[in-house]
């Protein structure tokens, strides 16, 4: 196996038992994304040079018997939202395209403090708005599994470059299932931790209340890894949870025996349509846990048919909001205007794509004079109720087992047409977000055309262990 | 619920958006389709229900009053997209 197809785990084994480097691994992905560059997967790759030299002063390190991080020298990616110190920061916008951020997000510090050796920056849909990587600036992003389809969004290029073995980890970020529904479409595993487990310093805000940055990897394994590194407590996030950081590899090998799983009944119904292919992968996957000692319990989230209308109320408010410092003023994109707001509107206009002004303006105009009550309102209300569904979900069971997608990848083009279509797929994705709680997709087998399909893993939260064993043994 | 021309261009002025005609239309339809699937939430009787606007419990966070430095002068400004003497340049405010 190639190094650039490794998991963590066998990369790291291969250079202690010095049967390969960190330099060879960090040229054998650099090779693959050039190979792949039709995927677009990156924004931005770092030099070859650069790279190779920090791969060689880990081998070198490890030569000489220096204490390592838990990645050291290990290739990864991170989303092109999350801010590296002196490189290009772009969420996908024309508004950043030639951003340069004046420091580092406290994931991206952690990861580099582990060892990680950083190759480039990914793909996704403009400022994480999307669920198909079909709106970002710098062109989609391509589904290794069928070029003519999408690989989901909005960390798609995450996905992309982990699934095509051009990083051996990635990190996304996940609003309303950015990392789990990419991750379903591209066969890879990806985790989205409870709110507030993981920083979100140096993340381009989108919908603060809802945003968390997680990974995605070839391994439920890896996930755990990476969680080990990227989780705990940052004073620099007022959102950040003051909570420890369990050894999550542990939990992976736990088994699911003696455990109950929610399989809530509104996520089979035939109104949400799921595909058949993908129920009966999924129906199979569970009952496969069945058989490996898990007891399953029908649960009822009885508001999940609102939470997409939640969903899109409190996102697009927090949206609006946070795409207000936007102004040209002081970085991004400035369009010439006669006055300031002239300046402003230019900029902002030129700057952002269809869907980000869509979002901004639906926010607007949730949150304007006479429609607040009407709208943010009630649906920070409903999100009370969707809350309490799960609180009540989990006073029965351990876990929540569903389909993380309604259907395969769809083809380009598809969804961009009609955004409540688009909307619509991220249906059982989004209640995790607006609960809190931590959600993970594993991949649970392939349809006959070859199309990856993914189990999701819901658990209370801060029980991200729980998860983590459940997917181990789906993957297993 | 169908929103009409005029509140999509009052939208886009509160938003600092500025949209030709066509843009004006393709946002009213986008936007009309949209709540009419989110007005779905009338359905539920929420009198009672307390909203939840965070869903992890949040501390306040206090620190020691200290000043510390994050960025220096000149890393505030590499981004500006037009700086002088120093200082952010923006498009005369004050009208003659």
């Amino acid at each position: 196996m190639s190094l650039n197809a490794k998991t963590i785990s066998e990369l790291i084994e291969a250079f202690e038992a010095g049967e390969a480097t960190a330099e060879d691994a960090a040229g054998a992905v650099l090779d693959a994304i050039e190979a792949g560059e039709n995927l677009n997967a990156f924004i931005s790759v770092r030099e070859r040079d650069a790279v190779l030299a920090e791969a060689r002063a880990v081998d070198e390190a490890r030569q000489n018997g220096a204490e390592l991080g838990a990645l050291a020298g290990v290739p990864v990616a991170v989303k092109d939202n999350l801010c590296v110190k002196g490189g290009q920061t772009t969420a996908a916008s024309r508004m950043l395209a030639e951003f340069e951020a004046p420091y580092s997000a406290t994931v991206v510090e952690r990861l580099q403090d582990a060892g990680a050796i950083l190759v480039g920056k990914t793909n996704l849909d403009e400022f994480a708005m999307g669920s198909s990587n079909e709106n970002s600036f710098f062109g989609p992003a391509l589904n290794p599994h069928d070029p003519e389809r999408v690989p989901g969004g909005s960390s798609g290029g995450s996905a992309v470059a982990v699934a095509a073995n051009q990083c051996v980890a990635a990190l996304g970020s996940d609003t309303g299932g950015s990392i789990r529904q990419p991750a379903s479409h591209c066969g890879v595993v990806g985790v989205k931790p409870t709110y507030g487990r993981v920083s979100r310093y140096g993340l381009i805000a989108f919908a603060s209340s809802l945003d968390q940055v997680g990974p995605l990897t070839r391994s439920v394994d890896d996930a755990a890894r990476l969680l080990e590194v990227i989780c705990g407590f940052d004073p620099r996030d007022a959102t950040s949870a003051r909570r420890d950081v369990p050894k999550f590899t542990d939990a992976v090998g736990r088994g699911v025996e003696g455990l109950k799983l929610g399989v809530p009944k509104e996520y089979f119904a035939s109104e949400v349509g799921v595909d058949d292919e993908v129920g009966a992968l999924v129906r199979a996957a569970i009952d496969d846990l069945e058989a490996q000692g898990a007891e399953l319990v029908e649960v009822s989230l009885p508001h999940t048919e609102y939470a997409v209308a939640t969903y899109y109320l409190i996102a697009t408010a927090e949206a609006s909001s946070n795409l207000a410092r936007y102004d040209g003023a002081r970085y991004g994109f400035r369009a010439e205007g006669e006055d300031l707001v002239e300046m402003y509107e230019n900029s902002r206009s030129e700057g952002f794509g269809d869907e980000v002004k869509r979002r901004i303006m639906l926010g607007t105009y949730v949150l304007s004079a006479g429609y607040y009550d009407q709208y943010y309102g009630k649906a920070q209300q409903v999100r009370t109720l969707i809350r309490q569904d799960f609180d009540d979900a989990f006073d029965k069971v351990d876990a929540i087992v569903a389909p993380t997608a309604p259907t395969p990848a769809f083809a380009l083009g598809d969804k961009s047409e009609n955004p409540l279509q688009m909307y619509l797929e991220d249906i059982f994705t989004i209640s995790c977000n607006l609960a809190g709680l931590p959600g993970m997709s594993v991949p649970c087998g392939a349809t006959a055309a070859g199309l990856p399909v993914g189990l999701q893993v819901l658990a209370p939260a801060f029980d991200e262990e729980t998860m983590l064993a459940i997917g181990a043994v789906v993957e297993a | 619920m169908a929103i009409s021309r005029e509140q999509v261009l009052h939208i886009a002025r509160l938003a600092r958006i500025e949209l030709d005609e066509d843009e004006v239309e393709h946002y009213r339809e986008d936007l009309s389709s949209i709540l009419d699937y989110v007005d779905k939430l009338d359905e539920l009787d929420v009198t009672d229900v307390e909203p939840t606007t965070h869903a992890v419990a949040l501390e306040s966070r206090l620190r020691d009053d200290e000043v510390e430095q994050r960025l220096d002068h000149d890393e505030v400004l590499h981004n500006a997209p037009e700086s002088e003497a120093g200082q952010f340049r923006v498009p005369k405010v004050v009208e003659d």
